[in-house]
This record gives C-alpha cells, sequence and structure tokens, in this order.
C-alpha cells in the first residue's frame, strides 16, 4: 500500500496533522513534542510528494475507492505541491518559534497559569488549521472544498481568540462572521454549479461547465464569498484587528497563510475551473481592486503607529499584487502567470512570517511595539533585527528574492501588452513599501539618548533563529526559481496518474 | 417543477433577509441567527435541487449529503460564535446586551 509510486501518500498532509490535532487534545504533556513530529512529518511528506511528482506526473486519489461523483477526490499538481511545500516550512518554523514564545511568556509572567492554558489550547487548534489547509490545496472537489474552508476558519478564528484581550475577541467574534458569511456565499455558488452542472469534481466541471446565466452565477458568488476570506480592499476591514490583536504565532499563522488558503481556490477558479466565461472586464476590475489594495494598504502601514499593525496592514498591501497578475495574465503565456503568482505567494508567506516573528520578539523583548519607542532594539536583539532587515528587502522586491522576480515578470509583461498604468502602481507600491520598512529599521538604529535603564534578559534562540531562516528563504527564492519554475511546468505536460483503488 | 421553483425562491429570499440582518443590526445574537438562517436558505435550495416527484426516477443522494454535512458544520459553527459572543461579553464593557441591561435598570433606578 505504501510503495514509493502509489498516490496514497497523498492523504498523509491531511492525515497526520488531524491525528496529531486529536492526540493533543488527549494528552496533558509534552505536547510540544507531539506538534513537532506532525510538523516535521508533514515537511518531509511534503517533500516526498514533490519527488514523486517530479517523477511520475501529478497525482489523483479516490478516497476509499469511491469514484466521482460520489467519492471525494485528492490531488496534486504543481501549484498545489508548492503551497503545500509553503505551509510546511512556514509551519515548521511557526511550532519551533510558538514554543519559544510560550515558553518565554510563561517563565516571564506573574500569570504563569494563563498562558499555560493557552499554550495547551494553541497546539491542538494549530495542528487542526494546518489539516485544513493541507486539505484545502489538495481536494479535488468543490463541496470538500466548503468544508476545509469552514474547518480553517473555525480553528483560525478560535486561534485569533486566544490572546483573551477583549480586543482580540471582538476582532475574532467579526473575522468568524465574516468567514461564515464568505463560506456561505461560497455554498451557494457551489449549489448553483450542482444545479446547473450535476457534478461536484473539478475536473468534470472544467468539461461540463458552459456559458450559461447559472455558470456565471455561480462564478459571482464564489468570488464574492473567497474575496471575503482573502480581504481584497475594499472586504479587507476585519484583518488588521484580527491579525494585529493575535497572539504572535497566531498571527504569524493567519498573516501568512489562512489568506492564501482561500486566494489560492480563487485563482484555481478563474483560471482553470471557468476560464472560458472569464472576460477582460472582470480580470481588469479585480486587477483595479488589487491595485488599490496595494496603495491603500501601504499608505496606511505608513500611518501606523504600532508595529504589528503596520505588519498587518502591509499584508493587506501585499495581496494586492496577487490581484494585479489577473489583468496581465492575458499578456503571459500559459504557466508563467501561476508562477507569478506562486512567486509572490511563497515570498509573502516567509517575509511575513519572519516579521510579524519580529514584532512579537519585540514585543516581548520590550513589553510594547510603538514604533516611536523602538530605539536601540539593534543592540539587544542583533539577530532579530537581521531577520526584519532581510524580510523587508523581499517584501520591497529587491533581487533576489521571489518577489523581485514575480515583479519583474509583471513589469515587463505590462509594458509589453502596453498596459503600462499596472506597472506605475507596481513600482509605486514598491517604494511605499520601502518607506514602512525604512520607518521601523531607521527607529531600530536610533542610540537612545541617556543611560538604558535595564539590560533586558536575553530572548531564546528559538525566537530568534526561525525568523532569520524565514526571512533568509524568502530573500533565496529568487535563487531557486529555476527549480520552482521546473515544478510549474512539469503540472502542463505531465500524466494524471489515476489510482482507483485508493486506501481499500 | 413548480415545487422545485418555489422552494428555491424561498431559499433564495431566507439567504437576502439573513444577509440583511447580518449587515444591519449589530446585536451579536442577531448576527449569529441571521447567519443561520442564511445557512437554512443555502440547505433549501439544496434539497429543491433533489426533489424528484413519486415514481419518476431515482432520488439523487448527492444533495443530501451536502445538506447533512452542511447542517453539521453550521450547529459546530453556531456553537463556536455563541462562546465568542459570551466572552466579548464578558469581557468587554461594549457589549450590547449588556448596555440594554444598564439603560434598563437605569431607567428602572429613576421609576
Amino acid at each position: 500500500m505504501f510503495q514509493a509510486d502509489t498516490p496514497a501518500w497523498i492523504i498523509a498532509p491531511v492525515v497526520l496533522p488531524l491525528i496529531a490535532g486529536l492526540f493533543c487534545f488527549l494528552f496533558k504533556r509534552r505536547i510540544f513534542i507531539i506538534a513537532l513530529a506532525a510538523a516535521l512529518a508533514n515537511f518531509f511528506v511534503a517533500c516526498f510528494l514533490i519527488y514523486q511528482f517530479l517523477v511520475f506526473g501529478s497525482m489523483r486519489c479516490y478516497i476509499g475507492g469511491w469514484q466521482p461523483p460520489l467519492g471525494i477526490t485528492l490531488r496534486a499538481d504543481g501549484p498545489a505541491l508548492l503551497m503545500l511545500l509553503m505551509t510546511a516550512v512556514t509551519g515548521l518554523a511557526v511550532t519551533l518559534y510558538a514554543r519559544g514564545y510560550f515558553s518565554c511568556r510563561i517563565a516571564d509572567s506573574e500569570r504563569a497559569g494563563r498562558h499555560q492554558r493557552q499554550q495547551r489550547y494553541f497546539w491542538p487548534l494549530w495542528m487542526l488549521l494546518l489539516a485544513g489547509l493541507n486539505g484545502l490545496f489538495l481536494s479535488g472537489d468543490i463541496f470538500n472544498l466548503y468544508v476545509t474552508l469552514e474547518l480553517v476558519a473555525i480553528s483560525a478564528a478560535s486561534l485569533a481568540a486566544l490572546s483573551g484581550k477583549p480586543a482580540s475577541q471582538r476582532a475574532s467574534f467579526r473575522y468568524l462572521l465574516i468567514s461564515l458569511l464568505g463560506s456561505l456565499t461560497y455554498l451557494l455558488g457551489v449549489v448553483f454549479l450542482y444545479r446547473t452542472c450535476g457534478v461536484l469534481d473539478l475536473d468534470l466541471l472544467r468539461n461540463l461547465s458552459g456559458n450559461g446565466a447559472g455558470v456565471r452565477a455561480a462564478l459571482a458568488l464564489l468570488t464574492v464569498g473567497l474575496l471575503l476570506k482573502t480581504a481584497l480592499v475594499p472586504l479587507h476591514f476585519w484583518l488588521p484587528p484580527a491579525h494585529a490583536n493575535a497572539l504572535a504565532p497566531v498571527s504569524v499563522i493567519l498573516s501568512a497563510l489562512v489568506v492564501k488558503g482561500s486566494f489560492y481556490l480563487l485563482f484555481r477558479f478563474w483560471f482553470e475551473l471557468f476560464s472560458p466565461i472569464v472576460t477582460q472586464a472582470g480580470l481588469n476590475f479585480m486587477g483595479a481592486l488589487g491595485a488599490v489594495a496595494i496603495i491603500w494598504g501601504a499608505v496606511q502601514a505608513i500611518r501606523q503607529q504600532r508595529l504589528k499593525l503596520m505588519v498587518a496592514y502591509s499584508t493587506v498591501s501585499q495581496l494586492g499584487y496577487l490581484f494585479v497578475a489577473f489583468p496581465l495574465s492575458r499578456a503571459v503565456e500559459g504557466a508563467q502567470v501561476w508562477s507569478i503568482v506562486i512567486f509572490i505567494a511563497l515570498t509573502h508567506a516567509c517575509a511575513k512570517s519572519a516579521m510579524f516573528m519580529v514584532a512579537g520578539s519585540i514585543y516581548l523583548h520590550l513589553g510594547h511595539d510603538r514604533i516611536r519607542d523602538l530605539a536601540g532594539v539593534r543592540a539587544s536583539l542583533p539577530v532579530t533585527v537581521f531577520a526584519y532587515g532581510i524580510a523587508g528587502v523581499s517584501l520591497m522586491g529587491l533581487p533576489p528574492s521571489g518577489a523581485f522576480i514575480a515583479k519583474w515578470m509583471l513589469l515587463s509583461s505590462s509594458l509589453v501588452s502596453g498596459q503600462w498604468w499596472w506597472a506605475l502602481v507596481i513600482v509605486a507600491g514598491s517604494l511605499l513599501a520601502m518607506v514602512y520598512v525604512f520607518r521601523v529599521m531607521s527607529r531600530f538604529f536610533v542610540i537612545p539618548e541617556g543611560e538604558p535603564l535595564k539590560k533586558p534578559a536575553a530572548l531564546s534562540p528559538l525566537l530568534e533563529w526561525p525568523a532569520l531562516i524565514l526571512a533568509l528563504i524568502s530573500l533565496s527564492l529568487g535563487l531557486l526559481a529555476p527549480w520552482i519554475l521546473h515544478i510549474l511546468s512539469q503540472g502542463t505536460v505531465g500524466l494524471v496518474r489515476v489510482f482507483p483503488g485508493g486506501l481499500s | 417543477m413548480i415545487t422545485t421553483t418555489l422552494y428555491s425562491l424561498t431559499g433564495l429570499i431566507l439567504f437576502g433577509m439573513g444577509f440583511h440582518t447580518l449587515i444591519i443590526h449589530s446585536h451579536p445574537l442577531r448576527k449569529i441567527l441571521a447567519v443561520n438562517v442564511m445557512g437554512t436558505g443555502v440547505f433549501l435550495i439544496l434539497v429543491a435541487t433533489a426533489y424528484v416527484p413519486l415514481g419518476q426516477g431515482d432520488i439523487d443522494p448527492v444533495p443530501h449529503a451536502m445538506v447533512l454535512t452542511g447542517i453539521v458544520v453550521s450547529v459546530s459553527v453556531t456553537a463556536l460564535a455563541l462562546i465568542l459572543a459570551c466572552r466579548v461579553q464578558e469581557t468587554s464593557n461594549l457589549a450590547l446586551l449588556k448596555r440594554r441591561n444598564q439603560r434598563k435598570e437605569t431607567k428602572e433606578t429613576r421609576a
């Protein structure tokens, strides 16, 4: 059953974190060991699936041997596997960082019991969220995707409420309601599609969906539902409070991974399932929203007084780049639009996790994250400040980061196709990103006047090094570009291997 | 055919009513109820899709499976939303339920 070439391995990324999450609920001690083992196993399985994909082509697995339209299909192709790998790498770093974060909080504070409780609930929820996200990337069935969206929403909202502050609980209640509204709109779209086409499987739908009113209504509903969850301007209002008020490891997860899940689905729908009925006007509309998001998010990020809020608004801005790729998709051929989006998503996941980790570490170190009073941090947290700088460089899109490759492709395709206004937005967004990154950076290097009050204790390496490693990964993505492009181009030509037996 | 259309339209109206309440009202409990009404609307459309008059062909099991799954999801999500609303009310003074009660109390004391 588990030879090297069976697609049954595909279920491992869903099942492993799920089992780990259940065990985390069962045990009271050593939960961290279970979570770390699951995160490591998830990482190795993701690497192994990519190896399998490179050797054998894309895979699908019918769970329990039930064929579509009744059964549930899991499938893995190039983009799905790269998103899986992104989740695995970021997830591993977050797991290590969260360990350092919680032990620091428990050791430091007088209210250790509260932080122990937070840690106790963090691990199982994080594992459930990981299972949901992996399921989202691998599902090949639109209803199954609804279930994974809900799983992600439930665990993400619970994680956001974990810090217990009134502000975070209000934000997470709103986050939950918005997620629900998004999922229900998505479900209504699924119902419309099922009424028109009679199937739920993604591959069957691609052949069946025509140009009827039902299909167009379904596309509109699916898009609105997923846009709410992806927080594109003007539907972004829930994101900054929810992300900035959560615990630091939770902000990392929400900002780097959760918004990417719904964007990935949206992109799949627009460019695979519904590509025959998508019009240039629709693509331009999405691109315009993305352009507004880039500028508006960056301006808001510049105006913020707190580091975490600045990083959260930077997420709003960076999500805009993903949408600017939409109108340019007709100007580039084939798999290239996937490579633009994947490069932005991967760079943003790594760099933004590093930034939120840095913000969390600084908060633990100083007890606040007011940008005005950050002076002198460089002397006491050199590794963290270095990580911030590297992550900032990646966000701005300087070479050799992955964002540079993506922005280069966006710029050249916009100029080649004569749509120069997108190029203006991209350049302006990068300049604004520079402003908000350097505004904080310059405070780090100011030497505080007078004697420092007291030298706070050094942070544990688990709080500093995961951020630096993620930042370096995001910076070096440009050097790994040929490898990533190879995986993406494999997906378009690779044979689909079907494994009808499933797990039977 | 008419039955299906009628039930589907009712489902759509329920969805719209729930959406309206979710946007307009600020009370947490109303918002949770509104989301439930929206969910019921979607499930109603699904059940109407599966409707086949007696003796005219087989019943399609897929929408029923979808509705069952959807109900399970909506029950668990409602439970989570309720507990979050309770927490919001306990920890913050901004919760509307509390403020209404306080207003009533002040009125009573005045009276």
